[in-house]
């Protein structure tokens, strides 16, 4: 009933006649199936190293810790190693992800791994993202059967493991990443954008950290 | 007429030979009634610029306080009114970035619709210049006859600013005069609560707005506030008289002109 | 009525007088302002995009019957319930009745202005719901039991002790004596609060800050990530946004998203950016299993048919508060409605009608600085002079009607105008001579409250140059 009349009410207001209608409905069928997108920023159409240095750049920006791992075996031990200088338990909450699954974790045996949703008091998170943004220093992240969503806000710190070679510098290009990597332009039930730990500065405008998501965001940066 | 002097560039302005640009000069109400030195001010700016100067008697009011108002009707008269007695000039020019904009940007709108009064606003609104964007972008003006030896601070009224772009060409011009040294107020672009009727509709308010512009100039400490905005001078002399301050508020057409004979604003006489 | 009279103008006086706020007030140049600036500067393609921005919507607004279809029918592709509600009591009944059905009894909220438009929070609370507000000035606010000040920052009137005061009030249970000093402890027990909240809901409600028609999805931008812990651990998650939040695709919002946050806080992007598309997949180890769209209408519809279409582009930002003068004097409260600042003063009338709220489009100086950093390009001052004209045909103050048709009529007449004018000023000439100003003046009183009056030279300048014009001496 209402979604009859909202309609109605919206054609009158643009006082839509039936003759223009054809004309009306190829115009929105030609921008929801062109690929042309708007401007983007000229800051995100640089070379491959000059992508990673703005993405770098706007991490230390937000506060977010860089790690970075020259290649995918030394990931264990880098996690380890932040952990203990954070002076966190050696634990992670992380998906069923096979980037992540197939790591040498032999390499690091204090550590210990455990699988599925976060619960509440987990203390550490690890995901992977699919890809980098370097316009903004941004990692996007999808939900999946290997990635569960609460990952990324229950636990008191983040780890994210990220290759070099998915910066890319736009988000433009990152659903790009994520439509491959997915096998399917269809979006997943939920595509993160983080752009650094979650803060708030509601009270007297102060930035404070950790207001309900993670404290502390950790990046991975690898390759 | 005063011969125009040798020294000064002369203006590159599209009226053919060496014939003078006839200039209307669209007084406004407050320079009118308050402070027609600012008018005499910017004539002989104008007449330094190369212009021949005539002022239509049959000009009143840009219509401002009716159209913010919400008062269309009475403001489209006295647009047609106002665009009639101008009729024959090349230029308007208003020492007033506000009447300015209500000729220009607005007129126009007033018309919206009917084909022929908007022709006539619009060829109308192309003639019409704020006084110091004129004398700078039109006029080419580089140098000007007055003189000020001190600390000067310069308040860009929002819509000179906004609707005209007027930001950088009163300071061009204060740069050229010998002994300005030209301080910026913190905060210059925040509006000082003039807003025409606005001051006495929500006086407190206002008072609010206008007490951070004096704390910025209290901090500024101008020995000269100026502006192109004859209201804004109202708004802010009266508040800086009121709590006792010693800065001087002028409009920039009398410093420009060298046309400080009267003691500036709200600020008696000096005794000799 | 008479301005002194009115209840903004009572209002906007108790804000001037309250030093607390005028206080917290007074950051918001040196925080939103600047860091809008500073965003702008690193940024050379912002100018561009604001055009871009204005273009995408007004497209998605002029198309927008088909784009809500459009929407619909991919939102429920991907296994969303979209309901449309006409008006603000349809929502809140379709919402109680999605409560119901869940068997919920615990409710968290992330922060929606349609939320409060439609008196969500009272609603649910009447049917024996508990509701929690997770944004932290939300939050603030709910347990002071207030309406937000600010879109984006609903407690920015309060400063650190105010809320120190409220969450030893509010949360009894904890020691008295612990420290919250500092808004680090503020904070971190606000967390503490919520969290079980957040994991003990049945329901989470999120506004949406874009709704994508191509991919049926709902786009909700936060810092704190409270958005996501409501919608990503109860079972069932409910987007409310009004029809205009459509956009065509999602290259359109990245666009919108590269506005948004710069222009309100003045950040590159905000912590977290988040689209939903639908419930949980099958196999998806978390997330809920149902998710509603609400489409709520409310008068947007009517809007889209009127002169004022273009106040429908607004993203919420919040930038044209942050920048308005009279805004940073009395603050988000003193407007008395949902939405303050210019936006308000322009979408009120029009959801409430202008007899109610008319006066808020008075209260500007038109300085224009909200237009010109309106990511949108919304021309906010216009569309307040279009209610200042509505009200001055339906319901003008007769004094100011006979003064300005007096006025009106004197200046249409240039001889006479200028006769007068002549006489006035040799009077008032006459009655202060020497004297730069006057500290009261009769009829002058709203002036000379505040400040002095400047005194006029003596002579018109019409009487002056027509008698330079005859040879006479000045």
């Amino acid at each position: 009933m209402s979604r009859a009349a909202i309609l109605a009410k919206v054609r009158a207001a643009l006082k839509v006649e039936p003759a223009q209608d054809a004309a009306r409905r190829a115009a929105v069928g030609a921008r929801l199936a062109g690929a042309g997108g708007h401007l983007v920023p000229a800051r995100a159409r640089g070379s491959g190293e000059e992508l990673v240095r703005l993405f770098k750049s706007f991490l230390g920006a937000q506060g977010t810790d860089l790690i970075e791992v020259a290649a995918r075996a030394e990931i264990p031990g880098a996690i380890v190693r932040y952990l203990e200088a954070q002076n966190l338990p050696l634990g992670v909450r992380t998906g069923s992800d096979p980037n992540l699954a197939e790591l040498p974790w032999a390499d690091a045996p204090d550590l210990v791994r455990e699988c599925g949703p976060a619960r509440p008091d987990d203390l550490a998170g690890l995901s992977r993202a699919i890809a980098g943004v370097a316009e903004t220093g941004t990692l996007v992240l999808a939900s999946g059967p290997h990635n569960p969503v609460t990952l990324a806000f229950l636990p008191d710190t983040h780890l994210v493991v990220v290759r070099r070679e998915t910066i890319v510098g736009s988000y433009e290009e990152a659903c790009g990443l994520v439509a491959v990597e997915l096998g399917s332009a269809r979006l997943p039930r939920t595509l993160n954008l983080i752009s650094g730990a979650s803060r708030t500065g509601d009270i007297g405008g102060r930035i404070v950290m950790g207001a309900h998501g993670p404290r502390r965001l950790a990046v991975f940066l690898v390759g | 007429m005063p011969a125009r002097s040798p020294k000064k560039a002369g203006p590159q302005m599209p009226t053919g030979d060496s014939k003078q640009p006839r200039v209307g000069l669209f007084v406004t109400c407050l320079v009118d009634i308050v402070r027609p030195s600012v008018g005499f001010a910017a004539v002989r700016l104008l007449q330094a610029a190369g212009c021949d100067v005539a002022v239509p008697a049959a000009q009143t009011c840009c219509g401002q306080p009716a159209y913010n108002s919400g008062d269309r009707e009475a403001a489209r008269s006295l647009a047609e009114q106002t665009i009639a007695a101008f009729d024959g000039f090349d230029y308007v020019v208003a020492p007033s970035g506000s009447c300015a904009a209500m000729l220009k940007c607005h007129f126009p709108r007033l018309m919206a619709g009917e084909a022929e009064a908007e022709a006539r606003a619009r060829a109308f609104a192309e003639r019409v210049y704020e006084l110091v964007s004129f004398l700078v972008d039109v006029c080419k003006l580089t140098s000007v006859p007055g003189a000020f030896a001190g600390r000067v601070a310069y308040h860009d009224g929002c819509s000179g600013l906004r609707e005209l772009g007027i930001k950088r060409q009163p300071r061009q011009l204060l740069a050229g005069v010998p002994g300005v040294e030209l301080i910026e107020l913190a905060e210059p672009e925040t509006c000082c609560g003039f807003g025409g009727l606005f001051c006495v509709k929500y006086p407190d308010i206002s008072n609010a707005m206008v007490c951070k512009k004096t704390a910025a100039v209290a901090a500024a400490r101008p020995e000269l506030l100026l502006s192109g905005e004859l209201g804004c001078l109202l708004n802010i002399a009266g508040k800086l008289a009121r709590e006792g301050s010693r800065v001087g508020c002028r409009h920039i057409a009398e410093v420009l002109a060298g046309e400080t004979g009267e003691p500036p604003i709200a600020q008696a006489a000096q005794r000799a | 009525m008479s301005p002194a009279a009115s209840p903004f103008a009572s209002r906007a006086a108790n804000a001037l007088a309250d030093l607390r706020l005028q206080r917290a007030l007074a950051d918001v140049p040196g925080g939103f302002v600047a860091a809008r600036a500073r965003a702008k500067a690193a940024l050379p393609e912002f100018e561009a995009l604001r055009r871009t921005g204005r273009d995408i919507k007004d497209h998605a607004l002029g198309h927008l019957d088909l784009y809500l279809e459009e929407f619909e029918r991919n939102a429920t592709a991907a296994g969303t319930n979209v309901h449309w509600a006409s008006t603000a009591s349809d929502a809140a009944d379709i919402i109680l009745e999605i409560c119901r059905a869940a068997v919920a009894r615990l409710v968290t909220k992330s922060k929606s202005m349609v939320s409060e438009e439609i008196g969500l929070g009272a609603k649910l609370e009447a049917a024996a719901l508990e509701v929690v507000e997770t944004d932290l000035g939300d939050y603030v606010i709910q347990i002071r039991g207030e309406t937000p000040s600010h879109i984006i920052a609903p407690a920015i009137h309060l400063g650190p002790a105010d809320i120190a005061d409220d969450f030893r009030r509010h949360h009894s249970h904890l020691p008295q004596d612990r420290d919250l000093t500092s808004p680090a402890a503020l904070v971190a027990e606000a967390r503490g609060s919520l969290r079980p909240k957040f994991l003990g809901a049945d329901v989470g409600i999120t506004g949406a800050n874009f709704l994508v028609a191509k991919t049926g999805s709902a786009i909700i931008v936060t810092n704190e990530g409270n958005a996501d812990l409501t919608l990503s651990l109860p079972r069932v998650h409910i987007v409310l946004a009004s029809i205009e939040k459509v956009v065509p695709t999602l290259d359109d919002a990245w666009a919108l998203l590269r506005l948004l946050a710069r222009s309100g806080t003045g950040q590159e992007f905000t912590a977290y950016t988040t689209l939903v598309t639908g419930p949980r997949r099958p196999d998806d180890p978390d997330g809920p299993a149902r998710c509603h769209v609400i489409l709520l209408d409310n008068g947007r519809s009517e809007l889209l048919g009127t002169d004022m279409r273009e106040v429908l582009r607004c993203i919420r930002c919040g930038a044209c508060m942050n920048h308005c003068p009279v805004y940073c004097s009395i603050g988000g409260h003193a407007y008395g409605s949902v939405y303050a600042g210019p936006i308000g003063a322009v979408l009120m009338p029009a959801l409430v009608g202008p007899q109610e709220a008319g006066e808020l489009a008075e209260a500007s100086t038109f300085c224009g600085r909200c237009e010109a950093v309106c990511p949108v390009e919304i021309p906010l001052v216009g569309l307040m002079r279009r209610w200042r004209e509505i009200s001055f045909r339906q319901a003008p103050g007769w004094r100011s009607r006979v003064l300005l048709r007096g006025w009106a009529f004197l200046v249409r007449r240039p001889r006479a105008y200028h006769f007068a004018a002549r006489l006035g000023v040799v009077l008032l000439g006459g009655l202060g001579r020497g004297r730069g100003a006057y500290a009261s003046f009769p009829f002058a009183g709203r002036w000379t409250r505040h400040r002095e009056l400047p005194a006029p030279q003596g002579h018109t300048f019409q009487a002056l140059w027509a008698r330079r014009q005859r040879g006479e001496p000045r």
